[in-house]
């Protein structure tokens, strides 16, 4: 029996983090994460979890005891937020390309300077070519069940890669929402057990972790995360499809939204998709052809479904919460004009980066987003390859 | 030995056997090499103690000799030798 609870995003994944019961958490608070380690850690002190949960004094130090404790063969997770991800940043790339399946919550903030506490994806964009799969989620119901689905992506024996699962800071983080909350038993059955195939641990069968890996074979190693990630590609829908029969959700890669015949469309990450539906239906109640795509995904980048998703239509804008400052637009731009660029048959793209400090995005500036795609198509050109959506 | 490709090997790095190092040749990054004088040698084995490579062979309880194939000329012996009977030559 599922009940729907009141949640806010970073209790939603507290909640999913208890029923998953780690072995290990390691972790250190900062806003706008704290209140999903500050919660675990209620319910390691109320004794709701076996979890040995260690209360570090740094997210390098965070990083740093996950990757041994997963190492060991523990299931691990911890959370973060900008600047406490910028701190792990080292032990970040060890934690991918030692293949350790560690589960990592992200509440999307702003990088400093200027101090900055609210929402932006400059820091989960930033650890974009870390190697570790990057999930982000719209809505608390998302938070919750990507953070479950998560532990079964990262450990998938093809896959063997940690997991961020990022949402917005204080949009969804600090926002209470009905979460439609499973079983415990019902996510135990689902997320089952893990074993390791080489313990740190195991005395009888001694293996090294973290060898010194020069010219020799340091390009190997790298070679085979490539092949994880490509792999990925193909193991995520077996898990998405077991999600299905034990929950009844759906999910995929990305999400369409009045997409299959739209003229034009925009895509976007996260809560920001939600406004855009909201403006998609007003703008389709006045009979224009208009959509959205969202990613869930951006690793592995689901080149496939966006191609098939977009390539049929006239125009589309592309949404960066994130500034790469290449004058080329934001990542998840450059990466959709990219895998778009061979189709024959292909949209014209155009870019808005935007929120950046948890600026506000609303219904208005989306509308102008519309407004703007329907003039591209009408002149068939792009004059302003990226621009500036509420900045002043 | 012939280099593997990236399907051959274990992933992230792991080594999945244990005492594997012996087969990692690191004699050749030596620029000096250590040489006893046999007539000198008390056989003390302090040596043997502070080699951090292993490198120092022992046969009944005797020092009979550098393991060339692994020791990297750090020179450690010939400091530690109380009666000064290692020197390092330019290889």
């Amino acid at each position: 029996m599922s009940k729907v609870i009141a949640l806010m995003g970073d209790q939603a994944a507290a909640e999913a983090m208890r029923q998953i019961e780690p072995d290990v958490v390691a972790a250190y608070p900062i806003t706008p994460q704290t209140e999903i380690v500050m919660t675990f850690a209620q319910f390691v002190a109320d004794g709701l979890v076996q979890t040995e949960m260690i209360p570090v004094e740094s997210e390098h130090s965070a990083m740093s005891a996950c990757v041994g404790a997963a190492a060991a063969g523990a299931r691990t997770m911890t959370a973060t937020s900008a600047n406490g991800l910028a701190l792990m940043w080292e032990i970040v790339y060890i934690a991918a390309s030692t293949r350790l399946p560690i589960v990592m919550p992200v509440v999307n903030r702003a990088l400093s300077a200027p101090i900055n506490i609210h929402c932006d994806h400059s820091d989960s964009m930033g650890a974009r070519d870390s190697g570790w799969l990057q999930i982000y989620c719209e809505n608390n119901q998302e938070v919750y069940e990507n953070i479950i689905m998560a532990v079964r992506i990262a450990e998938h024996k093809d896959i063997l890669l940690p997991v961020m699962v990022c949402q917005d800071g204080f949009i969804t983080s600090h926002a209470v929402e009905g979460v439609k909350v499973y079983d415990d038993k019902q996510v135990k059955d689902f997320i089952g057990e893990y074993t390791i195939r080489h313990s740190l641990l195991d005395v009888d069968n001694p293996v090294t972790y973290g060898p010194l890996d020069l010219q020799d074979y340091y390009f190997e190693h790298k070679r085979q995360q490539s092949e994880a990630i490509k792999n990925s590609l193909k193991a995520i829908p077996e898990i998405f499809a077991e999600f299905k029969r034990h929950f009844g959700v759906e999910y995929d890669f990305i999400e369409t939204y009045k997409l299959s015949d739209a003229e034009v469309a925009m895509v976007a990450l996260s809560s920001t998709a939600g406004t855009i539906k909201a403006v998609v239906d007003e703008l389709r109640a006045q009979g224009k052809k208009v959509g959205l795509l969202k990613p869930r995904f951006f690793r592995p980048f689901p080149k496939e479904k966006i191609v098939q998703a977009l390539s049929g239509l006239k125009a589309v804008a592309i949404l960066d919460r994130s500034e790469s400052f290449s004058n080329q637009g934001g990542p998840l731009f450059t990466e959709i004009r990219s895998a778009l660029l061979d189709e024959s048959k292909k949209p014209l793209t155009v870019n808005y980066i935007y929120g950046l400090g948890g600026r506000d995005i609303n219904t208005e500036q989306i509308r102008s987003v519309f407004t703007d795609l329907e003039k591209i198509v009408k002149e068939k050109e792009v004059k302003d390859l990226v621009n500036y959506l509420g900045v002043r | 030995m012939k280099e593997k490709g990236w399907e051959e090997i274990p992933i992230g790095g792991v080594i999945d056997k244990a005492g594997s190092a012996a087969e990692y040749k690191t004699g050749d990054w030596r620029t000096f090499k250590p040489v006893r004088d046999e007539k000198k040698c008390t056989h003390c084995l302090l040596c043997w103690i502070y080699c951090p490579d292993s490198s120092i062979l022992v046969k009944d309880k005797k020092m009979v000799g550098f393991d060339y194939e692994h020791c990297k000329g750090d020179g450690i012996c010939a400091a530690v030798c109380p009666v000064k009977c290692i020197r390092m030559e330019k290889e």
